[in-house]
């Protein structure tokens, strides 16, 4: 290669450059191997360049594209000219099955232990509403039109497997295991509340049920689900013995819209993540419909833009999201472990939260259409009745006994004090400052010095636990 | 209650909530009932009641203390007013804008029916789809797209739903809306046409999400232009100055304040100084300065401190908060000798420790102090949902503090 002759330099800028050369290199190794100096490192390998054409090749070899076959005709891919993908049903809207290889792979008696979960979560979702409306709690959010996303994908997984939640997947924490009361103590932010009082209305979490706990950001668990599923994967490469675990993460098709799930998509597919995004695509985000979140073939485009097997399903079908996520766990365990994008299809009944009035922006008939449509709730109710496991006697029963449970639960929770005071001051760091520490005794002389100015009353020991 | 109905149930809750009377500011729609505010103050408080915006000197509640701000220009004190809350005021001035200057835009995420706190309701419908619409939910997305309009020549007004979920635009602010004018040198280009709005601070039950007050954040950011206005009629003169700046300004809205707040303002378009601070009230012995929704509880502390302690205490609103108004800080803290900051956000690096650090470093007015700076600020801690009012400067912290400084 020919040395371009460049102008002398004075010595002392000479001198300068040197040293700034012996400093750590901020460009790109790449941007390195340009500069002038042949003392500096080789190039690092590029795996790219093993790839060499031969001369009559029908393949583009490119880096970024080997397998793209040459074309001697100009055109522009057209979206609008690819089918919608198909959207996987085993069971009609009115219970019927329609997947001619469905075979429900639940006995009975747990078919109706799931459609109690979604009895349970639709049951509590209409008294915490009206809890919220009475101002008995701050905020509350309800997943009417979408108990079947979350009880069915949690039923396909194993107690082992890590999950990520976005907010309206109360369903899943029902079939871990989550107890009503668990629920309840969360909501009323009290004692027995593991997040300590800290976070707003149902944000539940739970180690026990390996949930981690829901953060009102969108899409930042999407990257970290992809995280910690590398980190299940290499765990058990290290250690054999480990069962195999996925992650699932879910999210909503708005959230689909932020970086981090792009970024998420994109390093689980790399690393070979054994993760399964859930997307709950219910045609909204609080009032923004799916039409300006979004153009192209929804969120399942998307996972095969990133080169990760997806599925489309309905979202009310039971029993096609159950079977989709049976298929996607397997899948995301096959070769070491990969990603799978699930998106289901629903659509969000109520309104976004308890500050939501969504007839702001949708019309009442609109939504009245979809109740009258389907139900996911009341379709694996008619496919139970066909069955002979179900009836009106037993639905009535069940509402009934769900309803008291929950209003016990209810009443048992709010009646709880509040976590000791001193926990606003924990757990930001693993132990109190000494920052910390000062503050929290600035804040009990405080109290102590006007009492009358702040009410303590609710929390466990009063003031008492910032210190002696 | 085991056992009955859920509609006897709800009688049941209907009579408790008719006790729990004390207002709070509602999150989002029109037709939220009063939140349930956790951590009320005890019956027997004297300091830390709420805030009463009704009876509040903080705002003009008629027409002629309204007209009669020296700041406001000649047609806009010759004019008439009306009663605006907070988020009206912001309504108007972005009406205004959108009106008077057709390079004006105005998307976020929710925009188009008029946000989730109502600050934008029937722009769309009144300017059209084409400068008023909704994003896709993507606040990098939203800042980035910003800054691009703004490097073409426009004005975009950029809404970010919650302070809390700006930080996806960071990149974007700090990277590139910061430093755009800056690098580009000679070729003259910059993104100042750009505000950034969002509402910020505590509502009494918004959590670790909800609540967060940024600002810090932002003032140590050199290029970026950082206001919170206390009240309507300063909102909509800041805003349209704002909109109006040729640095990009991030405009923080205190939420609280958006229906709670109630004011005349000014029907005509004007605009308010943005890097100068306003002294709200004069006084001799203790200069307070603060901005946003503590001001309301730095007067009342103030009111009683005078009463109780017969002092005299100054009251500042920093407003713009960064590039901020040394000159009428010094000059107060001269004249008093003390000094105190209030804000809600955590007090680790905040806009006091800028403040207090500016106060020494300037040997007039330190030579001039009687006492230390002193900071009444949120702990450092995040915003926890049950803790709020132990952690939010109150009433009673500010009174305490005043005694304290006078101590010296
Ligand atoms: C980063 C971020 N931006 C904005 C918000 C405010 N926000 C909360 S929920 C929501 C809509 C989410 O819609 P989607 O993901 O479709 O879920 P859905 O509510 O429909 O279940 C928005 C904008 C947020 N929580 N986080
Ligand atoms: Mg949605």
């Amino acid at each position: 290669m020919k040395r371009i002759r460049l102008p002398t330099q004075r010595a002392s800028t000479a001198q300068g450059r040197r040293v700034a050369l012996q400093q750590p290199l901020l460009l790109s190794p790449a941007a390195a191997c340009t500069a002038k100096t042949p003392a500096l490192a080789p190039p690092a390998r590029r795996h790219a360049g093993s790839l060499s054409q031969r001369p009559d090749a029908k393949h583009v070899s490119f880096p970024g594209a080997i397998k793209s076959a040459f074309s001697n005709t100009l055109r522009f891919e057209q979206p609008s000219t690819y089918p919608a993908l198909a959207t996987y049903r085993a069971v009609d809207q009115h219970g019927v099955a329609v997947d001619p290889s469905f075979v429900p792979d639940l006995a009975d008696d747990a078919v109706v232990e799931l459609y109690r979960d979604m009895l349970t979560v639709s049951i509590m979702d209409l008294i915490m509403f009206d809890a919220q409306r009475q101002g008995r709690l701050s905020f509350y959010m309800v997943s009417a039109g979408e108990e079947a996303v979350s009880v069915a994908t949690a039923s396909a997984l194993e107690k082992e497997d890590v999950i990520f939640c976005q907010y309206r997947e109360q369903g899943v924490f029902r079939q871990r295991g989550f107890t009503l009361a668990d629920f309840m103590n969360q909501l009323f932010a009290n004692r027995k509340d593991p997040g300590k009082g800290r976070n707003m209305p149902v944000h539940y979490g739970s180690k026990e049920l390996n949930i981690h706990t829901i953060s009102s950001p969108l899409a930042t668990q999407l990257p970290q689900a992809s995280g910690a599923a590398y980190a299940l994967k290499i765990q058990r490469m290290q250690d054999p013995s480990i069962p195999p675990r996925v992650v699932a993460a879910y999210f909503g098709e708005g959230a689909a819209s932020e970086g981090d799930f792009h970024a998420a998509l994109n390093i689980a597919a790399t690393r070979s993540c054994p993760v399964i995004f859930i997307c709950r695509n219910n045609g909204y985000a609080i009032s923004t419909p799916t039409l300006e979140q979004y153009r192209g073939d929804g969120i399942a485009s998307r996972g095969l833009g990133y080169g990760i097997e997806t599925i489309r399903v309905d979202g009310n079908d039971f029993w096609a999201v159950r079977e989709a996520t049976k298929k996607a766990r397997e899948l995301a365990l096959q070769d070491g472990g990969k990603p799978v994008l699930i998106e289901a299809m629903t659509y969000r009944v109520s309104h976004h939260s308890t500050s939501d009035d969504s007839f702001a922006y949708r019309a009442r008939v609109e939504v009245e259409d979809w109740k009258r449509r389907d139900n996911p709730i009341a379709r694996l109710r008619k496919w139970m009745e066909a069955k002979g496991c179900w009836d009106e006697a037993k639905e009535k029963e069940a509402r009934e006994s769900i309803r008291r449970e929950v209003l016990k639960a209810f009443s048992e929770a709010e009646r709880e004090k509040k976590p000791p005071i001193r926990s606003m001051f924990e757990d930001i760091y693993e132990d109190l400052t000494p920052d910390l520490q000062e503050q929290m005794k600035a804040l009990k002389r405080q109290i102590e010095q006007y009492p009358d100015e702040y009410d303590v009353g609710e929390f466990v020991e009063g003031a008492g636990s910032l210190g002696r | 209650m085991t056992g009955r109905s859920i509609r006897s149930f709800s009688s049941v809750m209907a009579r408790v909530q008719a006790l729990q009377s004390r207002a709070v500011a509602s999150f989002q729609s029109p037709q939220q009932p009063h939140g349930r505010l956790y951590s009320t103050h005890p019956p027997n408080a004297k300091l830390n009641l709420p805030t009463d915006y009704s009876t509040t000197p903080l705002l003009a509640h008629a027409s002629q203390t309204a007209l009669a701000n020296p700041e406001l220009p000649p047609e806009a004190r010759n004019g008439t007013t009306k009663r605006m809350n907070l988020f009206q005021a912001v309504n108007d001035a972005l009406s205004i804008s959108l009106a008077e200057d057709e390079s004006v835009m105005i998307f976020g995420e929710d925009v188009a029916f008029g946000g989730v706190f109502r600050c934008t309701g029937k722009l769309a419908d009144t300017y059209g789809g084409d400068r008023v619409f909704n994003t896709p939910l993507t606040e990098q997305g939203i800042i980035g797209f910003a800054i691009g309009v703004a490097a073409e020549g426009m004005r975009p007004v950029a809404e970010i739903q919650f302070a809390d979920y700006v930080y996806p635009a960071f990149d974007q602010l700090v990277n590139e809306a910061a430093k755009f004018r800056y690098r580009d040198g000679t070729c003259g280009r910059g993104v100042g046409g750009m505000t950034v709005r969002m509402p910020c601070g505590g509502v009494g039950h918004g959590a670790l999400y909800h609540s967060q007050s940024p600002e810090s954040l932002f003032t140590h950011i050199p290029g970026l232009r950082v206001i919170m206005p206390r009240s309507p009629l300063q909102a909509k003169g800041l805003l349209l100055a704002a909109i109006r700046s040729n640095d990009p300004c991030i405009f923080m809205e205190p939420k609280i304040l958006y229906r709670a707040a109630v004011e005349q303002v000014p029907t005509v378009p004007y605009t308010l100084p943005l890097s100068k601070a306003e002294v709200l009230k004069e006084g001799t012995d203790v200069t307070i300065i603060s901005y946003g929704q503590p001001l309301y509880k730095c007067m009342a502390a103030i009111r009683e401190a005078e009463e109780k302690l017969g002092i005299s205490v100054e009251l500042i609103d920093l407003r713009t908060i960064y590039p901020w108004d040394k000159t009428t800080v010094f000059e107060s803290v001269r004249k008093t000798g003390r000094c105190m900051v209030v804000h809600e956000a955590m007090v680790n690096a905040g806009v006091g420790a800028e403040i207090a650090a500016a106060i020494q470093e300037d040997p007039d007015t330190f030579f001039r102090m009687e006492a230390p700076v002193l900071r009444v600020a949120g702990w450092s801690i995040h915003t926890p949902l049950v803790y709020e009012a132990f952690n939010v400067p109150d009433v009673a912290r500010i009174y305490d503090n005043i005694t304290k400084i006078l101590q010296y």
